[in-house]
């Protein structure tokens, strides 16, 4: 439907796939390629990013938050309205909702901010105080902050250069939250690079609080035939403790997570 | 007329010649959501050995020109969970299903064997003697014509189950191979495996795979596998399967007419899950405009009459 760039790296692909907007949770994915073509050969997993609505509020498909990365993203970034996409979903476990008391602490780092708008959205709803720890490298790469103010969540902004918000990791102001936690606490979700969930999923931990994780694999079909997609986790079975994130994910306690 | 797309492989009748590929399709459940299991003419389950395995770490896949390079190293359920938790839900969704068989040591193959034939609802035995990615997985076997004849006699005495070895592509002469599985019994033959390849990342100068070696499949493998089907089909008279890249009807149909009496979908289902009711229409379609009632009538029917360029355009042009 549309290819809205965002910025040199960024842009968000709206699909007009009318049935997977309407079935999907928030924490859900997607498997994406351009239609017809064996360069890329397989799709690629995306978090959905937003249900799309029209003005009368029927639902008219979803977007994608496509960052540049490698061959297939590029194609992805360079498409045009009425260029055909296969689109295969939704799939997955969702991400577990959380209500007040109970506060929801979202951590988003770069394009991690994807499952984050349809949890807010959902958040917003049921009216749990929400507040978004959001990361980024630079000012320019902090996108649809309106977009969150607009639903009253609360936002938390760091950047690595210092341009906008506070300067370094998102995990620096998450932890002190953590720390002044109040009684009813706060469940985490997380979404962002490796290394920042495993340091948010410490962090909670070490701050007793709950967390999901949305981790990130490679992956090939995103229905549990190819087991390429696997994550270890400390209760899987004896003998195999490695588990698809595509079906058993990609939402996963961040406590069941076996960090390497 | 009703097209009649029936193959037999040995004592089995399949309804179709479309079986899903071992490793591509999980143990079948997984696709239940997107495919009728019973549509298909099998479906073959992950590799097994006797016990539990944990394959390789991730990352697992890497996509290359027209394919992609897996070296998953068979994590797998063991063939007592499988015969337990999968079997029984195989069978009530109509799958034919056959069981693709591994093995560290012949004792194993034979073992696993013995398992499968006690248990209720299995098709035929795939023995894998061809995943190039782990040490121990039946290569081997694969990759001696002894070492193919032993495994193929000593599993044939161990179960009245057909068995269907499935043979690397990773030696000079596959068809001396195909001929050794015959020569001990095999009821049929499958191939191909996959291409042992490997991909770098030039900007790190690592590997793209943990394992760094690993299996190429898709697309690009196809004019390949379909050469060896050919070559095959000339040294042996048991059934083929053949596979490597066949992403529609055209495909399959290739493979059939180089002499695979059924064919295996693999990577493709990965890029489409919907890829069997597309192939199975592009078939009757492709008997309609041939005017082929019995699609087995096109197994081996190629017809290898040179091309002479210019002097002989006629035989360009596609048969009616």
């Amino acid at each position: 439907m549309a290819n809205a760039r965002l910025s040199r790296d960024y842009s968000v692909l709206s699909l007009a796939a009318p049935e997977v907007g309407r079935r999907t949770a928030p924490g859900q994915f997607v498997m994406v390629k351009p239609a017809g073509v064996t360069d890329p050969l397989l799709r690629r997993p995306f978090s959905v990013f937003e249900v799309l609505r029209d003005a009368a509020g029927t639902v008219t498909g979803v977007s994608i938050l496509n960052k540049r990365a490698g061959r297939s993203t590029n194609k992805l970034y360079e498409l045009a309205p009425g260029d055909v996409v296969s689109c295969l979903g939704p799939l997955g476990v969702p991400f577990k909702p959380v209500t007040a008391p109970t506060e929801a602490w979202m951590v988003a780092g770069g394009v991690g901010l994807a499952p984050f708008a349809t949890l807010a959205e959902s958040l917003a709803a049921a009216k749990t105080p929400s507040t978004l720890f959001y990361g980024a490298r630079t000012a320019g790469e902090l996108f649809y902050l309106e977009f969150f103010e607009r639903l009253g969540i609360t936002l938390v902004l760091t950047t690595e250069d210092g341009g906008r918000g506070v300067k370094g990791r998102v995990t620096g102001p998450l932890e002190a939250a953590l720390k002044n936690a109040g009684p009813s606490g706060a469940m985490v979700y997380a979404c962002g690079p490796e290394p920042m969930l495993e340091a948010v999923a410490k962090l909670a931990a070490r701050y007793n609080q709950p967390c999901q994780v949305s981790v990130e694999r490679v992956m090939g079909c995103g229905l549990g035939g190819c087991y390429s997609c696997v994550v270890p986790v400390k209760h899987g079975d004896e003998h195999a403790n490695l588990v698809r994130s595509c079906i058993s994910g990609p939402v996963f306690d961040g406590a069941e997570l076996v960090w390497e | 007329m009703k097209a009649d797309l029936s193959v037999a492989i040995g004592s089995l009748t399949l309804p179709n010649p479309l079986i899903a590929a071992s490793g591509c399709f999980g143990y079948g459940l997984e696709y239940e959501q997107v495919v009728d299991l019973s549509m298909l003419g099998g479906v073959v389950s992950k590799g097994l050995f006797m016990k539990e395995r944990q394959g390789h770490p991730p990352p697992r896949i890497v996509e290359t020109p027209a394919g992609m390079i897996n070296a998953i190293g068979l994590q797998g359920i063991g063939v007592h969970r499988f015969v337990k938790e999968k079997l029984p839900l195989l069978n009530k969704a109509g799958a034919r299903t056959f069981v693709n068989v591994c093995g560290t040591t012949l004792d194993e193959y034979v073992e696993v064997c013995k398992v499968l034939s006690q248990a209720e609802g299995v098709a035929a035995i795939e023995l894998n003697i061809s995943c190039p990615n782990i040490k121990e997985g039946g290569i081997q076997f694969g990759c001696s014509l002894n070492g193919t004849y032993d495994v193929v006699n000593a599993v044939k005495k161990a179960t009245h189950l057909p068995i269907i070895p499935k043979l690397t592509p990773n030696v000079t002469d596959v068809a001396s191979f195909a001929r050794a599985a015959e020569d001990a019994g095999a009821d049929a033959v499958s191939l191909v495996n996959t291409f042992l390849a490997m991909a770098i990342d030039v900007e790190t100068r690592r590997p793209k795979i943990t394992n760094v070696l690993g299996g190429l499949s898709g697309p690009a493998i196809r004019p390949i596998a379909v050469r060896m089907v050919w070559e095959c089909y000339q040294l042996v008279k048991i059934p083929i399967i053949g596979m490597g890249g066949i992403t529609d009807a055209r495909d399959a149909i290739e493979f059939m007419l180089a002499g695979a009496t059924a064919v295996q979908i693999g990577t493709q289902n990965f890029v489409d899950p919907f890829v069997w009711s597309k192939v199975l229409d592009g078939l009757k379609d492709y008997m309609t405009r041939h005017n082929v009632s019995k699609i087995s009538d096109l197994i081996g029917r190629f017809d290898p009459t040179p091309i002479h360029g210019d002097h002989d355009r006629k035989a360009q042009r596609a048969v009616p």
